[in-house]
């Protein structure tokens, strides 16, 4: 049931509200910062690259596009649903934003070509579950194909490069430094918790994802709602496709394969509870950096491939097992 | 309220529809892929160029998911187009295992003449090749080699040894004429756990000893752009210096290429692996870190067909004094670079 903690001490709801949701979810992310920092101290001793500026950013810049598709993919879990066609919904964006025709309209048409195929792509998904009342899993899971398959067709199974020079400047422009992957990235994560923490939209995802019968009775459209939440995931989705066009100077239908299991992973890691009605974002998007931090590590050590896998889920199991005791010594 | 939800409701449906048109207009890939992506093939020689018996080859591939195997596919139909007494009999593509297993039997049940296979996995499906010899159809075994010779009559496929050998002898021999001592090498691997990286890189490292040096920082992406990008960002923070890079598939090498851009590295030179068109432009070009590559050519998918058809024509290849096509046939890897990209720019496959 949906429980920013009010019920603990029975005081009013408003303000006791938004200091419990403060601590609660300082307390849960607080076990996820602890294993970053044990990663980061492991980076240190071990290779004498990690603490580097140009190592920390090229961990963000890799972070930025699964994070991208992490905070939508928060807000659908939260909202008490799963979108397994993150992954390829990008893909299927990257290649319909690439190819011959869209790179002729010039960049500007590239970027709102990806957006629409995003967004397009995730409002399907939610009104066929919303509406047509089909099972999250299995929708999704539908969609992840038929994307797949629509983006090998359009791109005929090849790796379409983009000529486009402002799209490739995305991925090679730093201000101040910093990569603008990296500023997008963080543009998003920060409306997103805006959105998620600061607006009657995500107090309703709260809400319809604790208990959508309450939230419908208390007259929140659920359908509606819920058709949005989808849609907006596959927002990130578009994107996140441009990101990884840019990154790659490609769109192929081969980007984004089991990128959903990463970010449900990190969203799960990061304390959001797989039925609903609870998690923060910031929380996702530690487990998001706590896998990159992981995958850099694995590099700068040189490990070889099996090493890799193993110590992997590992560190998962452990993440997961010291992020539950801090949770519950903070609850 | 319900008269403007009704106009609410129009004007969605009218967005959606006009953006639904405006997305369809944004999916040509004209220009660019209008002729079937340069397929390459060969003209028979000698007696062999004259027409024989009818023969129908039929033709399983894996699903390109790859340019390397969407041009094997390309080049098979384009090879047995040249012929005028070969029917080619190709079926769907897959990546499944026990598809393609069905899809050829379908074919032994229609008794072709001869089979070119490039399995999923030779061991795999090494019991149907035995099943197509046994029915008495010759099956030209393409690049994945099957376990047992029982199971093909042919095995033609590229050197994936000797891609590691002359990728290390091109870096070693360089790296010696430039005077470096102890250069750091790094390498990009494939897909780990085939057998054919395990082999390439298995002849990098034994190349690379003869010149007295070693692999430094290696890693495997996953022939994929995307996996190219990411972890040759992430090599490229553990060595800070490096004088050389081996990337085995020039596919994912687009990626590796991006990623060396927007690290702005550019202290070492670069070899790639397959022979990708776009690799050769780049080495035409002569602006970027790559400087070579190793081909392990997807003409062999036409050489395959070629095969099949002396095979089943019971003919032997023209400059061999033998009257039979010899049973496994293990193509050179050449080594590219500036001086004669442009002999082989030619045969190489669109990414």
């Amino acid at each position: 049931m949906a429980e920013p903690a009010t019920l603990k001490n029975g005081a009013a709801h408003r303000r006791s509200g938004f200091g419990d949701l403060l601590d609660s979810s300082a307390g849960r992310n607080l076990g996820l910062v602890a294993v970053l920092l044990i990663l980061g101290i492991v980076g240190v001793a071990t290779a004498d690259t990690f603490l580097t500026t140009s190592n920390l950013l090229t961990i963000l810049t890799s972070a930025s596009i699964i994070g991208v598709i992490t905070v939508g993919v928060t807000f659908v879990i939260i909202g008490g649903g799963i979108d397994l066609s993150v992954g390829k919904v990008m893909a299927l964006a990257s290649v319909w934003a690439t190819t011959v025709a869209t790179q002729s309209y010039g960049p500007f048409v590239m970027i709102l070509c990806a957006l629409a195929v995003g967004a397009g792509a995730g409002l399907v998904n939610g009104l066929l579950i919303a509406y047509g009342r089909i099972v999250p899993f299995i929708v999704t899971l539908a969609a992840l194909i038929t994307a797949q398959g629509l983006a090998e067709q359009i791109s005929g199974r090849r790796s379409q490069i983009v000529t486009d020079q402002t799209i490739t400047a995305i991925a090679t422009t730093r201000v101040l430094g910093v990569p603008l992957l990296v500023f997008i990235f963080a543009a998003v994560v920060a409306i997103g918790w805006v959105v998620l923490n600061r607006t009657t939209f995500g107090r309703r995802t709260f809400a319809i994802g604790g208990n959508p019968e309450a939230a419908r009775l208390a007259g929140l459209n659920v359908k509606r709602h819920t058709a949005a939440l989808y849609a907006l995931s596959g927002l990130c989705c578009g994107i996140a496709a441009i990101m990884i066009a840019a990154l790659t100077n490609t769109g192929s239908s081969t980007h984004g394969t089991l990128y959903e299991l990463d970010a449900i992973a990190a969203v799960i890691i990061g304390g959001t509870l797989l039925s609903g009605g609870r998690g923060t974002l910031i929380g996702s998007i530690l487990g998001v950096l706590v896998f990159t931090v992981i995958t850099n590590l694995f590099v700068l050590n040189n490990l070889a491939t099996e090493v890799q896998n193993i110590a992997k889920g590992v560190i998962i199991v452990v993440a997961v097992l010291i992020q539950a005791r801090a949770r519950r010594s903070s609850a | 309220m319900s008269e403007s939800l009704g106009r609410r409701g129009f004007l969605y449906g009218a967005l959606g529809v006009g953006a639904g048109a405006a997305l369809t207009a944004c999916t040509s890939n004209a220009p660019a892929q209008s002729a079937a992506p340069g397929a390459n093939v060969g003209a028979a020689a000698g007696d062999n160029a004259a027409p024989g018996k009818a023969v129908t080859i039929g033709f399983s591939a894996p699903a390109a998911d790859h340019g390397w195997i969407a041009a094997i596919a390309n080049n098979a139909a384009a090879q047995a187009k040249q012929y005028s007494d070969v029917t080619f009999e190709p079926v769907n593509p897959t990546n499944d295992i026990a598809q393609q297993i069905a899809a050829v039997q379908t074919l032994i049940t229609k008794k072709v003449s001869a089979l070119v296979i490039l399995p999923n996995d030779g061991s795999q499906l090494t019991a149907l090749g035995r099943q197509a010899m046994d029915a008495g159809i010759p099956v030209i075994n393409l690049d994945r080699i099957f376990d047992s010779p029982l199971a093909y009559r042919t095995w033609i496929g590229g050197d994936n040894y000797g891609m590691g050998v002359s990728a290390g002898t091109y870096i070693g021999e360089r790296l010696k004429a430039a005077g470096v001592a102890n250069p750091v090498i790094g390498e990009i691997a494939g897909i780990d756990n085939l057998p054919l990286t395990q082999q390439r890189s298995q002849g990098f490292k034994e190349a690379l000893s003869r010149f007295g040096y070693s692999v430094g920082p290696r890693q495997a992406a996953d022939f994929t752009v995307a996996g190219g990008q990411r972890v040759t960002a992430n090599v490229l923070q553990a060595a800070p210096k490096l004088d050389a890079l081996w990337n085995h598939d020039d596919d994912q090498g687009l990626g590796v290429l991006a990623a060396i851009t927007q690290a702005n590295r550019s202290e070492f030179f670069m070899v790639g692996g397959a022979g990708s068109a776009n690799a050769m432009r780049e080495i035409q070009k002569d602006t970027s870190v790559l400087k070579a590559t190793v081909t392990y050519s997807p003409t062999m998918a036409s050489s395959a067909i070629a095969l099949a058809r002396l095979v089943a024509q019971n003919k032997g290849m023209g400059d061999l004094v033998e009257h039979e096509v010899p049973s496994s046939i293990t193509l050179r890897s050449a080594t590219i670079t500036k001086d004669n990209v442009a002999e082989y720019l030619p045969l190489g496959f669109e990414s």
